[in-house]
């Protein structure tokens, strides 16, 4: 059984991503939307600058309770469900945290966020993880 | 204005994906994950995968441009001016390895008015070369002011 109790929490996880992280995010999944790597276009649809993409967030969020709860195995994360809210920009730390929800056998629940300066980027996030490897 | 439903229920043709190594480390350097199962194929073979794996959530990269036709169909009819992705639900299956090749199908599972806004939702469903589930997604696609 995993060695893990309800109410207990995850290890945080701080990044800062640099300004030309959205596009390499961009390149490496494929979503090349403007309004992730161009600035002028961006503050031209009302935005304050580019932004970062949620599922680049959502990807931190994956990492953190990976990399906290099973030594980043990536067997290890069975499911994560995701409200994007807040818009995330570079140059700006973002903090995932988490809370362990429910312990059934090898399978922990953990309620999680990110969370960057006063704003949520992801909230009511649940991670479902198998630590049986 | 009522919104238009036509499309609940409607499936789109697969769209497949061929993994390969050099994308696997270039989604795993984008988002700082340092296991070294995701960039050598000793280290994967060691840890028993059939080759370089891919982290959970690099099925942005094989389920994204699945998604395109479903999207973009005009029959969805979404406004992309004022359309935000609202919420996001991935839950794996066999993991993916380099060398696999996915095929994601999307469907149009819900399209309601909830205050004044679209909620535009579709699943996918990410099988291997082996028939295999890789992946099922659920997509929350929100147009403010419909």
């Amino acid at each position: 059984m995993a060695d893990v109790n309800v109410g207990d929490e995850v290890r945080e996880l701080r990044v800062t991503p640099d300004k030309y992280l959205p596009h390499r995010y961009a390149g490496a999944s494929g979503d090349f939307n403007p309004i992730h790597i161009d600035d002028e276009f961006a503050k031209a649809v009302g935005l304050p600058r580019n932004i970062l993409h949620g599922l680049y967030s959502m990807g931190l969020v994956a990492k953190a309770n990976a990399v906290a709860l099973a030594g980043g195995d990536p067997r290890a994360l069975k499911k994560l469900s995701v409200q994007f809210r807040g818009m995330g920009v570079p140059e700006a730390e973002i903090v995932v945290t988490g809370k362990v929800e429910s312990v059934d056998g090898n399978r922990v629940v953990v309620n999680t966020e990110a969370t960057q300066n006063d704003t949520k980027l992801i909230k009511n996030a649940k991670a479902e993880l198998d630590l049986e490897s | 204005m009522a919104l238009k439903t036509d499309a609940v229920g409607k499936e789109w043709g697969g769209t497949t994906y061929q993994v390969g190594r050099e994308k696997i480390k270039e989604y795993a350097n984008a988002l700082g994950i340092e296991n070294p199962v995701h960039f050598d194929v000793g280290a994967a073979r060691e840890a028993g995968f059939r080759d370089v794996v891919a982290p959970p959530m690099f099925c942005v990269v094989y389920a994204l441009p699945a998604m395109a036709p479903a999207i973009l169909d005009p029959e969805v009819g979404m406004n992309f001016a004022t359309m935000v992705h609202g919420g996001q639900e991935f839950e794996w299956g066999e993991v993916v390895c380099s060398g696999d090749e996915i095929t994601t199908t999307p469907k149009c599972i819900s399209i309601e008015e909830k205050m004044g806004n679209g909620f535009y939702v579709f699943e996918s469903t990410s099988v291997n070369q082996d028939g295999a589930q890789v992946l099922r997604g659920v997509w929350t696609n929100i147009v403010r002011g419909v």
